[in-house]
């Protein structure tokens, strides 16, 4: 059974955890062009190496980011989300704007 | 009994010339008009084809492993073109075509065996899902009809209709499906390649890959470097690792998906059965093998390790559709690398270097596009570059229209 260490709750296993895609810098959706929209939406670092992922702990929908090899798989960190972000990202779609 | 048999049986030498399938190796040329990347199905398809219909022999393909020792050996095998979209069904309806005459284009057995594919719906939603499906093959000249339960009960007299609180509802049963041997299909190509002047060259690992002003000129091997005309990838699995040592990123992320096989067993199942709900399918091979196959894994990874985790739930799911699976043994477990697109469709055609084209994005749909890929992509070559119709949709800018061939649901856990 593969162990993943939550800053929340301690080591749990692995099926307890979702996989929530790669942390990437948001464009601004306003001012950004389409091509850099679609590389941000479909273009993830695929290189073999350490990748940095946001996970959650699904039992306590606890969102986290993990540092991680993705071919040999180990974790090699995991930590609250904090580090990296001091304020709430938010975006607007220009939709309701009039 | 006639003496020469009986001689022959004493004796203890073959009487007759026999030859190999394949040339052995040989050192590389300093300059091919073509590389192909990878020595898996696609691959030597491509070769193939274009020594058969365009006269392009200088090609060789480059293998790091042995031939079709990646996903082509990895694949479940199953052949079928019950997509959803018009694009998607036209393509892999082309492939079905190909395979039904394939055996006998090679002269060699690939053991094709048309047994028809039955995708289960457990849920109203799939229900309608199935009926638009049915109706876009029809519409393109496959054979895809709703059936319920009763057929379904006679078609697979051994499945269980009522599945862990999921009843069967209907299901889409597609005679077009079948199965083949894959090692067969990888070997009948590279044989009819070599014949035709094709080299081969396994053992061979592509380490980079040189290029001047936009366009490829050569690339760097472990056995030194080899000058081109064309370079096609055709390296599933990590489709992105060599576009990178091209100098571009694909939009592909890689999971693992694993698989399984019992013990052989006599033959009791002759359609090859898949669960939308539970996703899960289950074949029996003509070695009397039952293949259990599934969802990918739940996060990326480079690889192919088996889990226990995949293990338990596959498992669980195909007990859930055929009870008595339950007393069958465990032959082998075994994952592959699928370089899954966000579309579930793949990545053909041109790429930003001129002459450097792209046979990527296969996730786990690539073994039943074998043959059409082969011919489009030999097509795309011989022409210098003119994007075949029937992959023109496929192509790697759509990502940056969002004009994507959206397969999933035709795809998800049904391969």
């Amino acid at each position: 059974m593969k162990i993943m260490q939550c800053p929340l709750n301690g080591p749990r296993n692995i099926s307890e955890f979702v996989y929530g895609g790669q942390v990437e810098p948001m464009p601004d959706p306003q001012q950004c062009s389409d091509k850099d929209w679609a590389s941000y939406v479909f273009y993830d670092n695929n290189a073999i190496g350490i990748v940095r992922e946001w996970w959650q702990h699904a039992p306590s929908s606890y969102w986290f980011i993990a540092e991680r090899h993705n071919a040999s798989d180990d974790i090699l960190r995991t930590y609250d989300p904090g580090e990296l972000f001091s304020e709430r990202v938010d975006f607007t779609t220009g939709e309701n704007e009039p | 009994m006639p003496l020469g048999l009986l001689k022959y049986g004493r004796g203890s030498d073959y009487p007759f010339e026999r030859q190999p399938d394949l040339p052995g190796p040989r050192e590389l040329k300093k300059h091919y008009d073509v590389v192909i990347i990878g020595g898996g199905g696609h691959g030597v398809a491509t070769a193939y084809y274009l020594a058969k219909y365009h006269g392009i022999t200088n090609v060789a393909v480059l293998e790091k492993a042995y031939l079709g020792g990646g996903n082509t050996a990895r694949n479940t095998a199953v052949i079928r073109s019950n997509y959803l979209t018009p694009e998607g069904v036209r393509f892999y309806s082309a492939s079905v075509k190909l395979y039904e005459n394939l055996a006998n284009e090679f002269d060699f057995n690939i053991m094709y065996s048309q047994r028809g594919q039955l995708t289960l719906a457990h849920t109203d939603a799939t229900v309608r899902a199935f009926r638009q499906r049915a109706e876009v093959n029809k519409h393109f000249g496959g054979r895809t009809e709703m059936i319920d339960r009763q057929s379904i009960a006679e078609l697979v007299p051994c499945l269980n209709l009522d599945p862990a609180q999921l009843p069967v509802l209907a299901g889409l049963w597609h005679q077009d499906g079948a199965t083949a041997r894959h090692d067969a299909v990888a070997w009948g190509y590279a044989r009819g390649a070599t014949q035709r002047g094709v080299e081969l060259h396994q053992l061979t690992e592509v380490t980079g890959i040189e290029s001047a002003a936009g366009q490829v000129t050569g690339v760097v091997t472990n056995r030194g470097k080899i000058a081109c005309g064309t370079v096609i990838q055709a390296v599933a699995g990590h489709s992105a690792v060599m576009s990178q040592k091209a100098g571009f990123p694909l939009p592909i992320v890689a999971y693992p998906l694993q698989a399984m096989v019992t013990l052989p067993v006599k033959p009791f199942l002759n359609p090859l059965v898949s669960s939308s709900a539970l996703h899960c399918y289950v074949q029996q091979t003509s070695r009397g093998e039952i293949v259990i196959g599934g969802g990918s894994d739940p996060y990326p990874l480079y690889n192919s390790r088996a889990s226990l985790p995949l293990k338990e739930s596959l498992i669980a799911s195909a007990v859930d559709m055929f009870p008595f699976l339950s007393e069958m043994r465990l032959l082998r477990q075994w994952a592959g690398i699928t370089d899954m697109t966000a579309d579930y469709s793949p990545i053909m055609g041109l790429s930003p270097l001129k002459n450097y084209y792209l046979d990527a994005g296969w996730g786990t749909w690539g073994f039943k596009a074998t043959p059409i890929c082969g011919k489009t992509m030999a097509e795309l070559v011989a022409s210098g570059g003119e994007v075949p119709t029937l992959i023109q949709p496929f192509t790697l800018e759509r990502f940056d229209h969002f004009q994507q061939v959206n397969e999933m649901g035709a795809t998800a856990a049904s391969h």
